[in-house]
């Protein structure tokens, strides 16, 4: 039997992948009929709410539940004391603790308390009703203020090994990278530029807020239905807080209105699970604008110092950055992250990256989209930007310059492969956009990103169906178009039309383990599960077709959608198309699938270049983004549409999150701007038409040369979008985000 | 014997060695000599680690080969969004 199981990468001429079909989710999405995590009901359920704290930073002293208890309607009452279970894990307990506070409240909006009742208005009443006795303590929520002497402390004795003594508490650890001798590189260089950065917290934006509506009874078994990007994830989640077998606890994840990471946690899940537990009914969460952006996962905010030294001829000789990040009240910001890819897109002989994790009384931080890489990246090519501009030198000519490349030591410490960073500045280099003319007021940047990629647990099972399609049951959330992509690869393999392959998202039940849909891996790990899986439900079809003619399996074999005879020595057979083997399954052993189960590795590390003309009314400050292009490599791009889309979605995150977007705290710790009216995303007459250049440099991990896309987008948006605007004002920015008033008082500073 | 440079901030974990050697031909090989010599690293490496073989970055499969020559990172479990 010749059948191709060769993982490595096919070249034949795609039938499918690489064009442009319609996608399976669009009718249900435009229609009003796809159900997200709100539409989701249950018979006697429950609505259930949070009461969340008015405090920045308060020791609870107690909690009275016993008049909200008392209100008809009310069916239960809960608070950190029903959490019986108390985990062993460090990071499971913080998520208990963000979940549901226990001895202090760490942030404005931090839950306290949650009620199920019968309405909306009486779970309301309830909450009303709830005394909880605060005693206030002082607050912090700014990044360098947190680490001054005499600043407020969150937590006690939470520093791990790598905080040297003496330094804030409220640092969590220290990492580092690097390698040379960063002084002795920077004495070489003609010029060496310092700056200091500072970027403020965003919120993905996600057009859905949390939902979920869980049922759990007194035997111990749940099912949750919930929108995440990660349903798996969830169950193991909550099994850990909640102490259950994960699998007592089914989950089902609703379709998703996006998520950029900030769904790779939870947040009301455990809760609607006990006041089901408590109540012994359906118990339906579902959060507000207000709640999602006081109390869900934003990104860090950042502070940083840089530091780069160059020839006149353009070559880097050393580079340094410090970076500290506040990832909300608990550690784990994303500096590692960041301090990781700052300097990854260059060939740098002497280079260090210090990172500093630091806790203020700000919400945990949630992953966003190539989570720690866009702050450092802004700091590291405004640097570059400005050192190139200084000597007169072409800014892509200096990035080609110090380019890394197969072979180079990357600043984070492994030795890359083929890698595609070069060919991404040579396509920006020869596009149209960067000798176009500008206008007045205003100016071109560009700047490079660097993010990782992942692959991770996978499963997929994929069933023929009598009649001679196909199914395929896969175990992660779409977010970015993988319904489609799954389909159009197994229907490349199967050799049948697209719209003859359906894929589904099966609950947690029907599948083992499959990693969150993050870092990018799903067209990657789930499409080379779905490959495999199409191959194994091939060589089953040829086995059976071998017994109906019989011969040999070795004397069969797999071409375009059937299974024909190997050779003339296998006999004049005429072939047998994959419908033909579907209807007489039940006659040759039964029914065909192939299932594939895999922890997908060798995702490839990915590069972009992002190019961006802003325009500056010097009058008020404001800032016009008027021409943007991303180029990328994106490996074998399965559906074009979608990959324009990711790095569409990524520029456009990365010019509000430059221009618009921050979390805006009072004095009192309280967040001033929890609505879309005053924390402002762009919207489509903000924006010019972002356009994509995709180039396909094949990752040889994927049968197909396929490469996450998802992430990389969103790293340079903010160093280019800075250094166009930098040029336009003539004044470098350094403070994002680049609203009119800060673009305003900079550029009056320098007349 | 495999060289294993140990990168970020799991060096606390390894008496701040940042360079050192292993007799392993797999992941799991490197894995638990690590945890045998560096009890410390243990958590760690439990709780997940990266592994950059060659320049390409590996998580979870200890049947992964590693070659005498090969160059082995050891980072910090690496997560996207």
């Amino acid at each position: 039997m010749a059948l191709d199981n060769n993982p490595a990468l096919d070249t034949h001429e795609f039938r499918l992948v690489g064009t442009r079909p319609n996608r399976p989710d669009g009718i249900d999405k435009v229609t009003g009929r796809a159900r997200y995590g709100a539409d989701i009901s249950a018979p006697g359920m429950l609505t259930g709410m949070v009461l969340r704290s008015r405090h920045a930073h308060a020791r609870i002293k107690s909690i009275d539940i016993s008049a909200a208890e008392a209100i008809p309607g009310v069916h239960a009452v809960i608070t950190r004391k029903d959490f019986t279970h108390v985990p062993e894990d460090g990071d499971i307990a913080d998520i208990l603790d963000n979940c549901m506070a226990g001895e202090k409240a760490l942030y404005d909006g931090h839950a306290v308390a949650a009620v199920a009742a019968s309405s909306s208005a009486t779970a309301q009443e309830a909450l009303k009703a709830i005394i909880v006795d605060y005693e206030v303590l002082p607050n912090v929520t700014d990044v360098d203020t947190a680490i001054r002497e005499g600043a407020p402390i969150l937590h006690a004795g939470r520093s791990d090994g790598t905080v040297p003594e003496g330094a804030s508490r409220n640092i969590m650890s220290r990492v580092e990278f690097g390698h040379g001798d960063v002084e002795a590189g920077l004495a070489k260089a003609d010029r060496v530029v310092e700056r200091s950065f500072k970027t403020e917290a965003t919120h993905q934006g996600y057009i859905e807020p949390h939902a979920c509506l869980a049922q759990m009874g007194q035997d111990g078994q749940a099912d949750l239905w919930c929108c995440t990007q990660g349903h798996y994830m969830v169950r193991n989640t909550c099994a850990a807080l909640l102490g259950m077998d994960q699998g007592q606890l089914r989950v089902t994840a609703s379709e998703i209105g996006g998520g950029f990471g900030g769904k790779t946690t939870v947040f009301l899940e455990p809760l609607a699970l006990v006041l089901s537990r408590k109540s012994s009914r359906p118990v339906k969460m579902v959060m507000s604008r207000a709640e999602v952006l006081r109390a869900t996962g934003p990104t860090a905010s950042s502070s940083m110092d840089v530091r780069i030294g160059m020839t006149k001829d353009g070559r880097i000789t050393g580079a340094h950055a410090e970076l500290r990040y506040q990832g909300g009240a608990y550690p784990g910001s994303p500096v590692q992250l960041g301090a990781m890819a700052g300097f990854a897109p260059y060939d740098l002989e002497n280079v260090k990256t210090v990172g500093w994790d630091i806790v203020t009384n700000r919400p945990k931080q949630a992953a966003y989209r190539a989570p720690g890489a866009p702050m450092a990246a802004f700091g590291v090519e405004s640097v570059i930007d400005e050192l190139a501009r200084g000597f007169g030198l072409d800014p892509i000519e200096v990035r080609l310059k110090n380019a890394a490349r197969e072979g180079t030591r990357s600043s984070y410490g492994p030795t890359y492969p083929a890698i595609g960073l070069e060919a991404t500045l040579q396509a920006a280099k020869d596009h149209p956009h960067w000798s176009a003319p500008l206008g007045k007021n205003q100016g071109r940047g560009v700047a490079c990103g660097f993010w990782f990629n992942f692959g991770g647990d996978t499963c997929v099972s994929l069933n023929i169906t009598p009649d001679g399609t196909a199914t395929v049951t896969e175990g992660n959330p779409d977010i970015g178009g993988s319904r489609a992509a799954m389909s159009m690869m197994a229907a490349e393999e199967l050799g049948i039309p697209y719209e003859k392959v359906r894929t589904v998202i099966t609950d947690t039940g029907s599948l083992g383990q499959n990693e969150v849909t993050d870092g990018s891996r799903v067209t990657f790990a789930v499409g080379l599960a779905t490959i495999k899986a199409a191959r194994a439900a091939k060589k089953e079809m040829c086995k059976r077709v071998a017994k109906i003619w019989g011969i040999d399996e070795d004397a069969v074999e797999w071409r375009e959608g059937a299974v024909h005879p190997a050779g003339p020595n296998a006999g004049l057979h005429p072939p047998m198309t994959l419908a033909e083997i579907a209807a007489v399954a039940s006659n040759t052993g039964g029914p065909i699938a192939g299932h594939h189960e895999v922890t997908a590795e060798g995702a490839g590390v990915s590069f972009a270049t992002h190019m961006v003309d802003s325009e500056v009314d010097a009058d008020t400050g404001a800032v016009k983004i008027v021409r943007y292009t991303v180029f990328q490599d994106a490996g074998k791009a399965v559906h074009p549409d979608y990959v324009e889309g990711q790095l569409q979605g990524g520029a456009v995150q990365g010019i509000g999150w430059a221009l618009n977007e921050e979390y805006i705290y009072g004095e009192d710790g309280i967040l001033q701007n929890p609505g879309f009216l005053d924390y402002r995303v762009p919207v489509a007459s903000d924006l010019p038409m972002i356009d994509t250049v995709i180039l396909e440099i094949p990752n040889p991990g994927h049968p197909y040369g396929v490469r996450g896309v998802g992430e990389t987008s969103i790293v340079p948006p903010l160093a280019a979008v800075a250094n166009s605007v930098s040029a336009a004002a003539n004044v470098r920015l350094t403070d994002i985000p680049m609203s009119p008033p800060k673009v305003l008082a900079k550029i009056r500073e320098t007349v | 014997m495999v060289q294993v440079k140990i990168w970020g901030s799991l060096a606390v974990a390894t008496d701040d060695q940042t360079l050192l050697e292993v007799e392993a031909s797999t992941l799991r090989e490197l894995l638990d000599g690590l945890a045998d010599r560096y009890p410390a690293i243990e958590p760690h490496l439990k709780r997940g680690v990266s592994v950059a073989i060659d320049g390409r970055i590996y998580n979870d499969n200890w049947f992964q080969p590693i070659f005498p020559d090969s160059e082995v990172v050891l980072l910090s479990r690496l997560r996207g969004g």
